[in-house]
């Protein structure tokens, strides 16, 4: 069987091209064709490595499968409406939509038929620069979302999107979303990666989000993928004149996790809140890349990644700040904490800030250390056992980002998750239906109530 | 047999030996107050009782209610009995103080073979033994001492003491940073946890806190030994004479 990199290779010219975007497809080929993966020399992409996924053979999904998944999630007291997509496929329960507000939503494919000006108005504007791995998402990407909210619409509900994978057989997949939020609107994401089985997967998934003028997003990455999986994440996102974003993503598990996010604030007055959690072991990876640009004068962003890692896993933060001439009043912050549970983890840290302008407020920051000695005695003294003081001790590090989330149902429980994950146990929530790894926890003690 | 007997007890942090050769024996029923000047060893005392690994202890031995306190871990020793209230109380986020006592008492009781308090008996000894320090609902559902004042934080140290219930408690410096009226319910919350089957010992630079936790005995706690032991009546000696008078004392003694 062919390697996964071969596949690319050899298939890419020939992709089937889709109407409507076929010229950029085009080019994304050609990028790819004249650069290859020539990461290393790359200062953005140093540390991430995904050859072990493209020396393999991994299957391509078939667009004539059975996409249809039941699906469980409960989250008490909060109600989302939701868009499934299974093995790069819109699940066969979600058809492209026209909600009453005028919002559109369902699958990209089926938008590139029926809204083709829409969608190729948007569609990969957000790259602003262009990355091999991009450029094979763009011209072979499978299936994804396409969700356009008008201006002027507040939606209450959240809108959770799922990347499932399920599959016997080890795949490779990509998927493409593609959202338009109009001005003064305001929505919710909540994005769930999970696998739903024990096999191997790599997922080069991009999504693209337009903010436009006062509007507001708030955006929540859940990742729980198994030990075995890739998942290289892209978040390309614009913004313009005092739009604001709250991004947080919460990583519990998954073999290499890259989250690439690139955000652009194009106009005066934005605000890009980006938060992130990880917490790793095992031989687990997991690379944030945070690009965030300044453009205009006036706007805010602030940054805290916090990570805990064990055995030994490998964590790598790259945080870029771009300041433009021009972007005068520009308040930006970079923070990255991260504690060690063994001499073997290492963490590769590097908040960075690029400035052109004067009378600027920036700050950077980061930390690697263990847990603190005194707080563990102080924890043990109370007669709590040397384990739970150090599950009680990650908790709390892990709570400045948790206590991020503003929805409390949310928040609730993903702080009941990242309790199970410090326990060494299952992350999965209790009613959802994606099993990622081994099921059957039992939790005898209160230090997973608290 | 004492409670606590503390014989020849020597401790080192790295190379610098701080105690050299404590000897303090402590019954049921009694205070003892600690003194001394900063520096001298009074907090590695409380310190290497609780089982702080950051000390070494070089020679001598504890023997807690006839067991070998320096083999146990710190949780035992917790569970068996003994108590420190810190000097600094460290910082939680993220897990209130309700949760906090209630996992440190359950995880005592499953030491002593007893079953878990329920949540409403906990509860029920939780809101009587916030009255101890007169703490406010608020207060208990906050993170364990995040944001808290220095009043907040030492009325916090007693209201643990008095939820946990030990045999023989440590307070190291607890009316640092503390106002009068502060001083006062900390001190009173500490005169009710009295009793004839706990013993207190209380560490401190002034015998203002005395007027209030009237000690059986007063230790003077000088370059790593006890120097000098005597009746309450001693800690009013000091505040008038200071240390200086024990320094001189035992010069005149040396020769």
């Amino acid at each position: 069987m062919e390697t996964t990199l071969n596949y690319i290779n050899t298939s890419m010219q020939n992709f089937s091209r889709i109407g409507i975007i076929e010229k950029k497809q085009n080019t994304a080929s050609e990028y790819f064709a004249r650069n290859g993966f020539s990461f290393r020399q790359d200062e953005v992409w140093r540390f991430a490595d995904f050859s072990a996924f493209l020396n393999d053979s991994l299957n391509i999904p078939n667009a004539t499968d059975n996409h249809s998944f039941e699906f469980k999630c409960n989250i008490p007291h909060l109600d989302t409406t939701r868009l499934t997509l299974v093995n790069g496929y819109v699940s066969t329960e979600t058809e492209l939509v026209v909600t009453e507000q005028g919002v559109i939503m369902g699958s990209l494919r089926k938008a590139i038929d029926q809204y083709p000006e829409l969608v190729a108005k948007y569609f990969g504007e957000c790259c602003k620069k262009d990355n091999s791995f991009l450029a094979i998402n763009t011209a072979m990407f499978t299936d994804g979302f396409f969700i356009y909210i008008p201006d002027n619409v507040e939606i209450k509900k959240p809108i959770q999107i799922l990347d499932v994978i399920k599959s016997q057989t080890p795949m490779f997949l990509q998927t493409r979303n593609l959202i338009y939020v109009g001005k003064n609107s305001r929505i919710t994401f909540i994005h769930c990666d999970d696998s739903y089985n024990v096999n191997r997967s790599f997922s080069n998934n991009v999504t693209e989000m337009f903010i436009d003028e006062y509007a507001h997003v708030e955006h929540y990455k859940m990742q729980n993928m198994n030990n075995v999986s890739g998942l290289l994440n892209h978040n390309y996102i614009a913004m313009q004149q005092s739009a604001s974003l709250i991004s947080n993503s919460i990583t519990l598990n998954g073999g290499n996790i890259r989250n690439h996010n690139e955000v652009r604030m194009l106009g005066e007055h934005c605000d890009t809140q980006m938060h992130g959690l990880y917490i790793m072991d095992k031989e687990q990876r997991t690379d944030n890349y945070v690009y965030v640009e300044h453009a205009f004068p006036n706007c805010t962003s602030n940054e805290l990644f916090k990570g805990i890692l064990d055995d030994s896993a490998h964590a790598i933060f790259n945080g870029h700040v771009l300041v433009s001439e021009g972007a005068t009043k520009t308040d930006a912050s970079q923070s990255n904490k991260n504690i060690l549970l063994t001499d073997k983890a290492i963490v590769d840290s590097k908040p960075f800030l690029e400035i052109y302008n004067d009378d600027v407020k920036c700050s950077h920051g980061s930390t690697i250390g263990q847990l603190d000695e005194t707080a563990l005695f102080y924890i043990r003294q109370r007669g709590i056992s040397e384990r739970n003081a150090k599950t009680l001790l990650m908790y709390a590090f892990c709570d400045e980002v948790i206590q991020k989330i503003t929805i409390e149902a949310l928040r609730e429980r993903l702080s009941d998750m990242v309790k199970k994950r410090l326990h060494g146990e299952l992350t999965v929530c209790d009613e959802c239906a994606l099993h990622c790894s081994v099921q059957d926890c039992k939790f005898e003690i209160d230090v997973t109530k608290i | 047999m004492s409670l606590l007997s503390i014989r020849n007890l020597h401790v080192s942090i790295g190379d610098k030996e701080i105690l050299k050769g404590v000897n303090l024996e402590i019954n049921k029923g009694e205070v003892h107050s600690i003194m001394g000047p900063n520096g001298n060893g009074k907090s590695t005392l409380a310190a290497v009782v609780a089982g702080n690994s950051k000390f070494t202890v070089t020679q001598g031995e504890i023997i807690f209610k006839g067991k070998n306190l320096l083999e146990m871990p710190i949780d035992v020793r917790a569970a068996e009995g003994i108590f420190l209230g810190f000097q600094y109380p460290v910082e939680i986020p993220g897990v209130s103080i309700t949760n906090f006592m209630r996992t440190a008492v359950n995880e005592q009781r499953k030491y002593r073979g007893l079953d878990p308090l329920s949540g409403s008996d906990f509860l029920k000894l939780m809101e009587e033994k916030k009255k101890v320090v007169e703490m406010t609902a608020k207060l208990a559902n906050r993170s364990v001492n995040e944001g808290f004042s220095g009043g907040e934080k030492k009325k916090n140290e007693i209201f643990q003491m008095a939820m946990l219930d030990p045999i023989m408690s440590f307070l190291d410096e607890t009316d640092s940073g503390l106002d009068i009226d502060a001083l006062r319910i900390v001190a009173n919350g500490v005169n009710k946890l009295r009793s004839s089957e706990n013993a207190i010992v209380v560490i401190t630079h002034y015998q203002r806190l005395l007027d209030y936790i009237v000690p059986d005995f007063v230790h003077v706690l000088y370059e790593g030994k006890i120097v000098k032991s005597g009746t309450k009546e001693l800690a009013l000696e000091l505040e008038s004479k200071g240390y200086e008078w024990i320094r001189e004392e035992l010069e005149s003694k040396q020769k």
